[in-house]
């Protein structure tokens, strides 16, 4: 296969793994507003845990975005 | 068009020449040094007048102190009041450097890995320099949390261990990446922008569609911005927090 194009490809599949990130991120923030919305006092308690949350989850998609990347522009 | 031509480094003077290495001004120092002096004037400017009923500027300024000091005090306690100027610091700093990079022309000095890296590194070594000055060998207990059964244990010291180790890792490439990929998500919307516009009168009509969606990128950045100059400084007070009291 032309590297070329190999490398398109590898950038491309890499790109999935965002898919998985991209449900754990939904899911975080969907529970966070279902028990927000079931006890609005105790919400404003837990935001820092939803980012935190939120930061971890994410990095992993952009790990995988980063390989795309690299594989665009760097290699 | 190649969206990554706005992250190059340019040499504005030149400083000394150390081993054969080029010590220059760039444009990534004059960006930080502009971050610096802005929050320098805001904070300066704002408790200057020290009014009791509080104008604009001081609001500002009474906020972001507010703000960080909640969040460090919510997660590592009023211990870690005393890393208050760090975690204030970093949070201005990063925060500054990520709105400004969203204005046309400008650098984002966050986009860059050596940056974040040292900001990650710094955070990194003073929980393990604080860490083991204050808890001695009891720091150790990080790495092994109670209550776990004792046949599971040395597997869970050995993901503990390898999960503290790959934090700076984690805590730098998610700020550089975040601000990376939304700055070259913003350049090829630019870019279809006049591609398209470069097609004559159906391609202009074309073009309103890139164009809606470059202002609202551009909105999602600014979001992005703050977000993870925030989740820098939460994540700066979890790991301080491990510091303070290692014992789970």
């Amino acid at each position: 296969m032309d590297p070329t194009a190999a490398k398109y490809i590898g950038a491309g599949i890499a790109c999935i793994g965002m898919g998985g990130a991209g449900v754990g991120v939904g899911t975080i923030f969907g529970h966070y507003l279902a028990a927000a919305l079931r006890n609005p006092s105790a919400a404003q308690g837990q935001f820092g845990n939803l980012i935190f949350g939120f930061a971890v989850t994410e990095a992993l998609g952009i790990f995988s975005l980063l390989i795309a990347l690299l594989l665009l522009f760097a290699l | 068009m190649d969206p990554i031509h706005q992250f190059e480094i340019k040499n504005l003077f030149p400083i000394a020449h150390i081993g054969g290495y080029e010590i220059a001004f760039t444009n990534s120092a004059l960006f930080m040094l502009i971050s610096v002096l802005l929050i320098a004037l805001l904070m300066l400017g704002a408790t200057s007048s020290r009014a009791l009923v509080p104008g604009r500027l001081q609001a500002v300024a009474e906020m972001s102190y507010e703000f960080v000091s909640t969040t460090l005090r919510s997660t590592a306690g009023t211990e870690g009041m005393k890393f208050f100027p760090l975690v204030f610091s970093l949070f201005m700093f990063i925060l500054v450097m990520n709105v400004i990079g969203i204005i046309p022309y400008t650098f984002t000095v966050t986009s860059h890995i050596i940056i974040t890296v040292a900001f990650a590194l710094l955070v990194f070594l003073t929980v393990v320099i604080y860490g083991f000055w204050k808890n001695g060998l009891h720091f150790f207990r990080l790495f092994v949390p109670s209550g776990v059964p004792g046949y599971i244990l040395p597997l869970v010291t050995f993901i503990e261990i390898m999960s503290f180790l790959s934090r700076p890792v984690s805590h730098s490439v998610r700020l550089f990446a975040n601000m990376l990929a939304g700055h070259i998500t913003l350049k090829v919307f630019g870019g279809f922008v006049t591609m398209l516009g470069a097609l004559g009168f159906l391609g202009w009509l074309g073009a309103i569609l890139p164009l809606g969606l470059t202002v609202a990128l551009t909105a999602l950045e600014l979001l992005v911005a703050f977000l993870q100059a925030y989740v820098f400084a939460i994540l700066t007070c979890i790991y301080l927090a491990d510091a303070i009291h290692p014992g789970h």
